[in-house]
């Protein structure tokens, strides 16, 4: 038994649906944009174990290492294996003479480990061939891709056979692949650790990460524990990695802040918009819920008309805006906008569109309790 | 038989503690079952403050007000609440009908208040707005009714749960000379079956006629009962 009014009935479902999509939209982006900063880390599956440089604060914080530190890992106990990675920008030369930064990762020359995640085209084993790289994707059409003649004519992609000038090294493409994008959005060039430092400037120490399996039984707290007692490195699981960077960026940059104020409005537009349309709702039918207590209705009664009435408005609304987020989510899937929603996102949203349905249904069922059936009489 | 209403003593005033505007200065009444009793005066005297008290919607300060030998006072709201939607039923001058409700629906508001099942209080609704004459708007939306029309769904609203009082506030101030007759054979015919009592309050001195008896109101108190208005 609804008392109703379609217009303010919509403009409450509104009110929710905008807070459920602020919520829901801004979240998505800035968890995507935070597992951007890991892409490289979910790229690389294999290894139980990073092993670094204890100052490292987030995965693209490079702070070489020596190369001995590699034996002094593999000669720690319950270490299976421990490979070499490079990682770390080195400058390529487009064929129109302009620089392009791009992030070089060495993989190491035997096991190739570290490998990128989805081939588009080529081999991984064909970096064992002289000068080999490979380009991600988005790279390959984009920053990387061979402009035409003009800065107005379409660039044309690279392809495996082309070469690229890395360093002032020669460096043929043999393979695309699709990697996860990257915080920097930098191309992403893979080849062999040895190549890929002598592509790098010279310095002493090029050694970015150790990537260390574990041997089956062990426990890797437990080995992480003696790689940094021996070696003096910090050796972490690809979670606490990821978990370290995620926390390096919330504190240092700018972008929870940002995020959060966007979601906080959200909440406060959507309390404010569905608590204002609740709140005249509730006083213009004050005479009409008054009328029905005369007639007998006791507060519970009313109290599940009301509790019904919210809710299903706090229902469709949420469900509304967070089915337009999920468009925008399928619509978006292959831009630039990094927006990624995990099942947390959803939950969230819901609780967050409960919060404001319980707070104007609190406020009404207040109204009612004070409710005073003597005023059906008045004029 | 017992009286439905006695009222002895009653007083009520409103407003904060420090300011009070008296409405009611001390009620002695007896209201007969099964009789049509009229409450008149000029405005602001304190009918309708009178018959909510009855009613049991408003809470009165001194005094004892007993509807059917029992003091509603001494109940507690939940209670009251209860015992207001099995015995009595509201007729009020605006209607208040629930303009999204069909005359159907607002008629089942009591049942359905009461437990009756949905399919039941329907057909008892639609009986109850045959006799009231409105068997041809069983499906109208109130907005869709004349006054008239919408009075008389409220009476059948009022009647459908036989309570065994009726309270109405000016029902026949927002209609016209014919149709508030109308409206008072209805009140007559009908509302007075099976030993039931009505209290009117009006200021509608054509339908005093159809009243048993009328108490006349002034500044809080009743000054006079009389039987037939040429006393008045
Ligand atoms: N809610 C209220 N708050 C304060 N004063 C009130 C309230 N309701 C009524 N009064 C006052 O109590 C007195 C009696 O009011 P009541 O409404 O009972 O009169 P009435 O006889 O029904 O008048 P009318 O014929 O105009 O409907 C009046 O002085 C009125 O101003
Ligand atoms: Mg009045």
């Amino acid at each position: 038994m609804l008392i109703g009014n379609k217009g303010k009935f919509f403009a409450m479902i509104f009110g929710v649906a905008l807070t459920s999509l602020i919520i829901t939209q801004q979240s998505s982006i800035f968890v995507g944009l935070m597992s951007r900063t890991v892409g490289f880390i979910f790229d690389t599956p294999l290894p139980d174990l990073w092993v670094m440089d204890p100052k490292v604060q987030f995965v693209d914080d490079i702070k070489p290492m020596q190369d001995t530190k590699l034996l002094q890992v593999r000669g720690v106990q319950g270490v299976e294996w421990a490979v070499p990675l490079y990682k770390g920008s080195i400058r390529a030369r487009l064929a129109n003479g302009t620089f392009q930064t791009c992030n070089v990762i060495g993989l190491d020359d035997a096991t190739l480990v570290g490998g990128p995640p989805t081939m588009v085209s080529g081999r991984v084993a064909d970096l064992r061939l002289a000068d080999s790289v490979i380009v991600d994707e988005a790279a390959a059409q984009g920053k990387l891709a061979k402009p035409g003649p003009t800065p107005q004519s379409p660039k044309t992609p690279l392809k495996i056979g082309d070469l690229l000038e890395l360093n002032d090294n020669r460096a043929v493409v043999v393979g695309i692949a699709r990697t996860t994008r990257t915080f920097q959005s930098q191309p992403i060039v893979y080849t062999t650790y040895s190549r890929a430092t002598r592509f790098a400037p010279r310095e002493r120490k090029l050694l970015s990460f150790i990537l260390a399996k574990v041997k089956p039984g062990e426990d890797f707290t437990e080995v992480a524990r003696r790689i940094n007692g021996q070696t003096g490195l910090a050796a972490y699981t690809a979670p606490q990695l990821k978990g370290l960077t995620i926390r390096y960026f919330m504190k240092n940059t700018g972008i929870p802040i940002n995020f959060g104020i966007a979601v906080g409005l959200g909440f406060l537009v959507g309390v404010a918009i569905v608590g204002q349309t609740f709140y005249s709702f509730i006083t213009d039918n004050m005479r009409y819920l008054g009328i029905l207590k005369a007639m007998g209705a006791k507060n519970n009664v009313l109290f599940t008309m009301i509790i019904l009435q919210t809710f299903l408005v706090g229902a469709l609304g949420s469900g509304i805006g967070m089915g337009i987020a999920s468009l925008t989510s399928i619509i978006s899937k292959n831009s630039e906008l990094a927006f990624y929603m995990p099942w947390q996102i959803p939950v969230v949203t819901v609780l967050a569109t409960t919060l404001i349905t319980l707070l104007t249904t609190i406020f009404s069922l207040w109204k009612v309790i004070r409710l005073e059936p003597g005023i059906v009489f008045r004029g | 038989m017992d009286p439905a209403i006695v009222c002895t003593n009653l007083t009520k005033s409103y407003g904060p503690k420090g300011n009070l505007t008296p409405a009611l200065r001390g009620i002695d009444l007896e209201v007969k079952a099964g009789e049509l009793f009229m409450l008149v005066g000029p405005s602001g005297c304190g009918k309708t403050t009178l018959i909510s008290v009855i009613a049991g919607i408003l809470n009165h300060d001194e005094g004892t007000c007993r509807i059917f030998s029992r003091d509603l006072d001494a109940m507690d709201d939940g209670d009251r609440t209860e015992f207001r939607g099995k015995n009595v039923g509201f007729v009020f001058q605006a209607y208040n009908l629930i303009p999204t409700l069909t005359t159907t629906e607002n008629t089942s508001i009591p049942l359905i208040l009461n437990g009756v099942p949905r399919a039941e209080a329907n057909e008892r609704s639609r009986e109850m707005l045959r006799q009231v004459g409105l068997g041809s708007k069983l499906d109208t939306l109130p907005t869709e009714l004349s006054g008239g029309q919408q009075q008389r769904v409220a009476i059948a609203r009022a009647l459908v749960h036989n309570p065994r009082l009726i309270v109405c506030d000016e029902p026949t101030s927002a209609l016209d000379h014919t149709t508030g007759s109308e409206i008072m054979e209805l009140f007559r015919h009908e509302a007075l079956k099976g030993g039931r009592t009505l209290v009117i309050v009006t200021h509608d001195a054509r339908i005093f006629q159809y009243a048993d008896r009328i108490g006349v109101m002034d500044d809080g108190r009743i000054t006079r009962i009389v039987n037939s208005p040429s006393e008045l």
